[in-house]
């Protein structure tokens, strides 16, 4: 055996070029065989006969004007666009005097502003922003909306409905169900015993017990723990009992992310001299909450969709105000509900999505992890 | 005659049943080097880890800089505030910059103004070596460069002390040389320290006094010359034959 020397560097190339295009793709992708094919004409022809389905009933068969029910219960009509924009309103407002609901849209409105500016990373003044979205807003919203102060009329919670009514709920659920979830989790990891059982009790409760049953427990035991003649307000029991639920659930996903930090990280924080809460806030958190971005987005997302449950303890939340439509005699007819629940679909779905879409962008945006 | 930097009497510690640390006694001096080796699991890492209180131990004194080691946890933060530590994995923050690595604590534990952390921190990235990579991320750059970082982020902190847990085992053959040149200019800069390393070139360069731990005991300790020429104990001669072939 005789020994070897390179005496000339085997050249350098780029990589071959491979074929691109439809055609290609097709080819290797998708028809690479008999089984391939025949599935993918399958599905195409699927995925074709349902889009033509829909666009059928909603725009050519669909009827989009009308006084009253009478055209939409015509044989062979679509969807109901007339009976929507009838209701809008009262969809998103619910029984909320016509006369103040520029207050509803101020809400709105602040609160789309601030959450721009939350969510937006380009824009300055993050902490300033949190502090008031999450301190201060709640309190100017809830003065807003239920008035009598400040020479504003009082507007019982009875006449909230609608959007009104989920917004109210997940938004407050999902701003308490953050820190209280962050509290609960290190709370259970905590190497006090006291604390670590009360945290442990608090979310195994919460946990075994289904959410339609809180709202009821929450409906109609509240009282039992209040002095006797005080009753709260069905709306503040349906949102403390929702948020308990998702603080719940909250604490348990930040507890798989603390769960996925190493030991090091614990450890590197207490030789620089950080403090538990300065190393739990400053290093541990941050990377923790990163890691189960997807899982939170995830909780928010049933969370706000969950929150159509509440009509089982008489609230007329978004779903519940579309389906009292659906008894109007005015508007009742055989495509009444179906477009109903068609406009309701898209509406929970754009909402659900942006939450989905705005999770991964966010995700990106923080990975510093640069892993090879 | 200098004072002491770091003190350990009759200390002993145990895991569950398990004795690591048997009547541990350890004089430190200010601006003095020790090298500590032994084999694994000998308890070299829980006793510097017992010295910023990582580990408590249970039994005996520990006194850092004139300030006891107790269950009392201002003394405890005390402590930290004044020992720089390093580790064999480094235990960099990911989530922020190298420049905010080295920040931190400056910041939010010794309340130094940002802007007089940062040119503090940027003076140190100089001195070991890196300040071009201020604003990257630990993941971007490579093990020794992430070990300087280390060492780095603990010197802002101004340190009495400095402990290294075996800080080039985990890096790859080339890149140790550039770790150990950085902690041989902080020896030569009189900084005091306690390293745990079986750099054997590095004790005979810079360390006052080595340290042989076996079986959570110390078994020898003498000057690096003695130690390496005329080990006395048995064990430390066989420990020596087994890593200088
Ligand atoms: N957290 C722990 N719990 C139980 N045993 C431990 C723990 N940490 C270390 N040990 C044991 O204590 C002994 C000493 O460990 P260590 O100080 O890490 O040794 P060295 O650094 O010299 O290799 C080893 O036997 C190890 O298995
Ligand atoms: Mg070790």
């Amino acid at each position: 055996m005789t020994g070897f020397v390179r005496t000339i560097d085997a050249p350098k190339l780029s990589p071959p070029k491979g074929e691109v295009g439809l055609i290609h793709t097709l080819r290797h992708r998708v028809f690479n065989s008999a089984i391939g094919g025949v599935l993918a004409i399958a599905i195409a022809a699927l995925l074709f006969w349902t889009a033509w389905t829909i666009i059928d009933w909603a725009f050519f068969r669909g009827v989009w004007t009308a006084p009253d029910r009478e055209l939409c219960n015509a044989e062979g009509a679509g969807a109901c666009w007339p009976f929507i924009k009838a209701r809008s309103l009262q969809w998103v407002y619910g029984f909320y005097p016509s006369a103040e609901r520029w207050r509803v849209n101020l809400v709105y409105l602040i609160g789309a502003i601030s959450l721009a500016g939350l969510m937006i990373p380009a824009i300055p003044f993050k902490t300033w922003n949190a502090l008031f979205f999450f301190l201060l807003y709640p309190v100017i919203a809830f003065f807003l909306l239920l008035g009598g102060k400040f020479g504003l009329t009082l507007v019982e919670t009875e006449q909230w409905g609608g959007l009104l009514v989920t917004l109210v709920l997940s938004v407050t659920a999902i701003v308490v169900s953050a820190p209280l979830g962050i509290l609960l989790a290190l709370g259970r990891r905590s190497e006090m015993p006291i604390v670590s059982l009360l945290s442990t009790i608090f979310i195994e409760t919460v946990r075994g017990v289904p959410l339609v049953l809180v709202l009821f427990m929450a409906a109609n035991m509240f009282p039992l723990f209040m002095p006797p003649g005080v009753n709260p307000d069905k709306l503040l029991k349906a949102v403390i009992g929702t948020s308990l639920f998702a603080s719940a659930y909250m604490a348990e996903i930040i507890r798989g992310g603390l769960q996925a930090i190493p030991k090091g990280q614990y450890e590197g924080a207490q030789a620089i001299g950080l403090s538990y809460w300065k190393s739990m806030g400053l290093i541990i958190m941050p990377q923790a909450l990163k890691v189960v971005i997807p899982s939170i987005v995830n909780n928010f997302i049933s969370l706000f969709k969950d929150t159509s449950l509440v009509t089982v303890v008489g609230l007329f939340d978004l779903l519940g105000i579309v389906q009292t439509g659906f008894n109007d005699p005015k508007w009742a007819s055989a495509q009444t509900s179906n477009t109903g629940y068609f406009a309701l679909a898209v509406i929970y779905w754009a909402f659900c999505f942006s939450m989905s879409r705005y999770s991964q962008f966010i995700e990106r945006k923080l990975n510093t992890s640069h892993k090879r | 005659m200098p004072h002491s930097a770091v003190t350990m009497s009759h200390v002993d510690k145990w895991y569950g049943p398990f004795h690591v640390l048997r009547d541990i006694n350890l004089d430190v001096k200010a601006g003095e080097r020790i090298v500590i080796c032994g084999p694994s699991g000998s308890g070299k890492s829980t006793l510097i880890r017992c010295i910023n209180r990582l580990e408590e131990h249970q039994q005996g004194d520990i006194v850092v800089d004139g300030i006891p080691l107790t269950a009392n946890l201002k003394n405890i933060d005390d402590v930290r505030r004044e020992v720089g530590m390093v580790f064999q994995h480094f235990n960099l923050f990911p989530h922020l910059t190298v420049l905010e690595n080295c920040t931190l604590a400056p910041i939010w534990v010794r309340k130094q103004p940002k802007a007089q952390a940062e040119e503090n921190a940027m003076s140190f990235l100089k001195r070991v070596k890196i300040p071009e990579q201020a604003l990257k991320y630990p993941g971007q750059l490579s093990g020794g460069q992430q070990q300087r970082v280390a060492i780095a982020r603990a010197l802002c902190m101004n340190p009495k002390v400095m402990l290294f847990d075996e800080p080039t085992s985990a890096l790859d053959p080339e890149m140790i040389k550039e770790v150990l040149d950085v902690m041989v200019d902080l020896a030569e800069g009189g900084m005091t320290m306690l390293c745990v390393t079986h750099e054997m070139a590095f004790a005979r360069q810079v360390a006052d006094r080595v340290i042989f731990m076996d079986q959570g005991q110390i078994v020898e300790e003498n000057e690096p010359e003695e130690f390496f020429k005329n080990p006395k104990s048995p064990r430390t001669r066989l420990f020596l034959e087994q890593i200088l072939h």
